[in-house]
């Protein structure tokens, strides 16, 4: 279909033009539109409506149970301990890799002929098949195979269970979500950094502001506030999204000490098939990520430039 | 205030040599430009003077004493950007005042929260206060203190670099183009504001500019560079009225100059297409030579004034440029292929009494420059000496006499 | 007006010996290059331990020692019994056609519909790009419950459609485009039309190839998200050879748990190596597109 602004002889052609383009706009975004009805909106519908009856995979009928499923959750306990469970590993995920990529990416930043290896080094596990990389933690923390307790016994520590003690577990999983994410943090910060003038820095030296401190302090920290605000926002939403090491080191164990919120949603929903509760928890799941969504947008928009 | 003195400062960036043995002796209290095209190396001598740069080689005096290892705030030098460099996240009052809270105050007492512990604190900075409103009331930006510099406008911005230079009490203030970044007119504004500042001050001033009327109009003595070289120092009159190279000749003054090759004939006496100038120079016969003449001084026959000596070339208009109060006539000359001449002239002549003309000017008024393109003082022939009497015709199409 | 107290102190200038500030850079430099090995060495400790356990003999795994070079080199071995106990080939196939699958579709469905948002107007417009935004909000996870329930219903589990169905739409491709397409001139676009080009020639002839270093970013970030996906794979999938690579894994170390660290990390190797090969060939685009993230 041709759509020329000149050649067509009509009376009035400003209408037939726009109706033509509405006509093509549509076209182009009606698989979109279908994909996006199909995949995001009737899911969240069908979720809603599940969230309000007893569902589980393979019942031929369902009923109607009101907010039983919502206060069923609120008080079961290992919910509970799921949100427990994710807001310390995010507790823990967040300031460390925040920080350090920070750390790392102010170092980094002033070298120049180093800055590529150390950019590349960093940058290592964030292009690497996770799975693949858990499952080398995994030997990495094994207590009598792997090299960390090799080290540990050397230093007259002696062997410690990262992963199947209890109470280490979580922090240990924290650790190595902290080891993926730092990389990532650490590119999000260069370009920040990057975007401060260097005459500023100039201008700080000659007015007396030459040391490494009073520099962070006095320029650098203020002037990457988006960037860092911005780091903590997306580096939140990836930690509360934690599953993939939960689901191949752990298994939520050992005594649920790291089943997480997404786990136990994927527990649910796909090993006991009870649907409908599992509902429920994605809809808190979501109004979490939602929060930090609306945190992200809020706070891009405030503080943006001087 | 300072003395400036550099000696045998070079400065190279792997095999490119941007700065070549530059020895300058800048006098306390003096406004000293540096002028010269991009890449003239105007800018990095300037940043080797704040510390910003090192230098490969050679050093700074200030006052007698070497400041090469002193870091460029121990160098009692304060700069003025390009850009400004003005904090942003910070009031027009920091800004100014962090000069003042960077020496005036130990690590401690800035850290943020450890610095809550120091008594002194208040007391330095009350005074900083004190000294910043003296600072801004001078500059008349009192009222913008608690502004940030987002806020402000252009020449606001250069007022409160200025603040923040001033409250250094530096031996010199060192100018990287600070007008630049300027609209015409506030330009024009902001250049009597700083030579009057530098008036009141006195303080030594090295400004860094690409424009000449800059150079010009603001400077008590002016350096012309190329290529990493000074090719000229001197007061304005001095860089106008004896340019010492073709570089500068072209340089200064607007429009430029024009440039006519002439050859050297017997005795060393000047030869214009064949024809004798009243000009003797002190160069070999043979030798190629240029001659440099003002557009002011090289005028269409309506226009000048006529006198015997005068050397006259045969033109035609190819454009005129109207300015009110006077006008710049671009001419074409047959005999000179490839040479346009510009003259400058008072608005009243109409321009069709210039379409085809004879451009006069006198043997007096030309600069000479040798084969090398530097100066060379000459000899120019008075009315009464015993050359031949009447104008030279140097073209076809003679004028009665 | 000056108080000499407060700026005498520095202005009277201590001036620092040639020695003492190269001495303060080079401890400066030292301090900065030892953190930052530090955390390199944290980095890449997994990296080197992969890589020296695929090569070392089971005796010499379970010895536990901290040895880099193994006395009995054993790569093969490890690396054929990877190979063959687990069909770690086929994980890369099943990889790389669910995510060209992905990116396809993607790339079909968002870059016309991005352009209408960004050059046409229609009624809804408003509309679907506020969907856009909600949609950028919703995390993967979310719909996969509801979704699965179709595709049981539908009996289309374990295929590999369903390993890509969730993911046809992207959000973020329509979001970014659109971005970009909303700086291309209109004029070339009012041209074109005057030349008689329909739209959809438009699209795909003009407007697209000036977006390449977009879509190039974008496909980087797309293929990696979900090659590296195992939530989604993990749901729906239980046939092992329609495994990616991250369930591939999984099932590999299930079935090996706790005993052939060295073949196991073989297969860690072989099916990190991809990637990580093109990282380093191409880091520029990849750390754009993998940070695309960021400019969201």
């Amino acid at each position: 279909m041709s759509v020329t602004a000149v050649s067509a002889p009509i009376a009035r052609p400003g209408a037939r033009q726009a109706f033509i383009e509405r006509l093509v706009a549509g076209g182009f975004a009606l698989p979109a539109l279908l994909l996006l009805v199909l995949t995001i909106l009737v899911p969240l519908g069908v979720l809603a409506y599940l969230s309000f009856t007893d569902y589980e995979l393979g019942d031929v009928d369902l009923h109607y149970v009101g907010l039983q499923n919502i206060t069923a959750a609120l008080t079961d306990p290992e919910f509970r301990r799921a949100l427990k469970n994710t807001l310390i590993y995010v507790a823990i995920v967040l300031p460390g890799s925040v920080i350090l990529s920070l750390l790392v990416a102010v170092l980094v930043h002033r070298r120049k002929r180093t800055r590529s290896l150390y950019e590349i080094i960093y940058f290592l596990p964030v292009t690497s098949t996770f799975i693949a990389m858990a499952t080398v933690w995994q030997f990495l923390l094994h207590p009598s195979l792997g090299p960390v307790s090799a080290v540990l016994r050397w230093l007259g520590i002696g062997e410690i269970a990262f992963l199947s003690n209890p109470s280490l577990a979580l922090p240990t999983l924290a650790v190595i979500g902290i080891w993926q994410l730092v990389g990532f943090n650490m590119i999000l910060f260069l370009a920040g950094l990057s975007t401060i003038p260097k005459d500023l820095y100039e201008a700080a030296e000659i007015d007396g502001c030459g040391g490494e401190i009073d520099r962070f302090l006095t320029i650098t920290w203020p002037l990457l506030g988006p960037t860092t605000m911005f780091v903590i926002v997306t580096s939140s939403i990836t930690a509360f999204k934690v599953f993939d090491t939960v689901a191949v080191l752990t298994h939520g164990g050992p005594v649920g000490s790291t089943e997480v919120l997404l786990y136990k949603v994927y527990l649910e929903g796909f090993q006991y098939f009870r649907m409908a509760y599992a509902s429920v928890l994605t809809f808190i799941f979501l109004i979490f990520i939602l929060v930090f969504s609306i945190l992200q947008t809020v706070v891009m928009d405030r503080r943006v430039h001087y | 205030m300072a003395a400036v003195d550099i000696k045998n400062l070079s400065k190279s960036f792997g095999a490119h040599k941007v700065l070549k043995d530059i020895n300058l002796s800048i006098k306390d209290g003096e406004f000293l430009t540096l002028v010269g095209p991009s890449g003239c190396g105007k800018s990095t001598l300037i940043r080797i003077i704040a510390g910003l740069e090192p230098q490969s080689s050679g050093s700074i005096f200030v006052d007698g004493a070497p400041i090469d290892h002193l870091r460029p705030h121990e160098r009692r030098i304060a700069m003025v950007f390009q850009s400004y460099a003005l904090y942003p996240h910070m009031s027009v009052f920091n800004n100014i005042a962090l000069p003042l809270t960077m020496t005036g105050l130990s690590l401690y007492e800035r850290l943020p929260l450890i610095r809550l512990l120091s008594p002194r604190r208040r007391r330095v900075m009350q005074e900083i206060g004190k000294e910043v409103r003296a600072i801004a009331s001078q500059l008349q930006i009192e009222p913008l203190l608690e502004r940030k510099p987002a806020q402000l406008s252009g020449g606001q911005r250069q007022r409160v670099a200025l603040g923040r230079a001033m409250v250094r009490q530096p031996a010199a203030f060192l100018m990287d183009e600070p007008l630049s970044n300027l609209d015409a007119k506030l330009r024009v504004h902001m250049r009597s504001e700083l030579a009057e500042l530098h008036q009141r001050l006195g303080a030594t001033f090295v400004y860094v500019t690409h424009d000449q009327v800059e150079a010009m109009t603001m400077s008590s003595r002016v350096a012309m560079m190329e290529g990493g070289d000074i090719l000229q120092l001197g007061t304005p009159d001095e860089l106008y009225d004896r340019p010492a190279n073709v570089q500068v000749a072209q340089f200064i003054g607007s429009p430029t100059i024009n440039l006519i090759p002439t050859t050297v004939g017997a005795g060393g006496r000047l030869e214009l297409l064949g024809k004798p100038l009243q000009i003797d120079t002190g160069l070999q016969t043979g030798e190629k030579a240029t001659i440099g003449v003002r557009p002011e001084m090289i005028l269409p026959g309506a226009a000048a004034r006529q006198s015997p000596d005068q050397v006259s070339l045969a033109a035609t208009l190819r454009r005129s440029e109207h300015l009110g109060s006077e006008k710049i006539l671009h001419f074409d000359v047959p005999s000179l292929p490839g040479i346009s001449v510009t003259s400058r002239i008072g608005a009243g002549v109409p321009d069709a009494e210039v379409e085809n003309t004879e451009l006069l000017f006198n043997p007096s008024a030309c600069h000479v420059f040798d084969a090398a393109g530097n100066r060379v003082d000459a000899q120019s022939q008075g009315a009464s000496s015993a050359a031949p009497k009447g104008k030279l015709r140097l073209a076809e199409g003679a004028r009665a006499s | 007006m000056t108080d000499t107290s407060i700026t005498a102190p520095a202005i009277a200038g201590t001036p620092t010996t040639p020695a003492g500030s190269a001495g303060r850079r080079f401890a400066s430099l030292f301090i900065t290059h030892a953190i930052l090995i530090t955390g390199a060495a944290f980095i890449l400790l997994p990296f080197l331990w992969m890589l020296v356990t695929s090569i070392k003999p089971p005796d010499e795994v379970f010895n536990a020692q901290l040895r880099i070079w193994p006395k009995h080199f054993y790569g093969f071995e490890n690396y054929a019994m990877a190979l063959t106990s687990a069909p770690l080939l086929r994980f890369a196939l099943n990889g790389i056609i669910v995510c060209g699958g992905i990116l396809i579709i993607q790339l079909l469905t968002a870059i016309p519909c991005a352009y209408a948002l960004a050059k046409l107007r229609f009624p809804g417009r408003n509309l679907l790009f506020v969907l856009v935004l909600l949609g950028l909000c919703v995390p993967e996870q979310v719909p996969a419950l509801p979704i699965y329930i179709a595709l049981a219903k539908m009996d289309l589990l374990n295929t590999y459609f369903a390993m890509m169905v969730p993911f046809f739409l992207s959000v973020f491709a329509i979001f970014l485009f659109r971005q970009f397409f909303r700086s291309f001139p209109d004029d070339i676009i009012h041209a074109a039309r005057l030349d008689g080009m329909s739209e959809f020639e438009i699209v795909w002839r003009i407007v697209t190839p000036s977006a390449m270093p977009a879509i190039a970013a974008f496909a980087v970030f797309s293929f990696v998200a979900h090659w590296n996906d195992l939530y989604w794979p993990l749901i729906v999938i239980s046939d092992v050879n329609l495994a990616p690579p991250p369930l591939g894994m999984m099932f590999f170390s299930d079935a090996e748990a706790g005993t052939n660290y060295g073949a196991l990390t073989a297969a860690a190797t072989i099916l990190t190596a991809p990637l990580l090969l093109a990282f380093l060939f191409a880091r520029r685009r990849f750390i754009e597109g993998i940070t695309m993230t960021g400019v969201k």
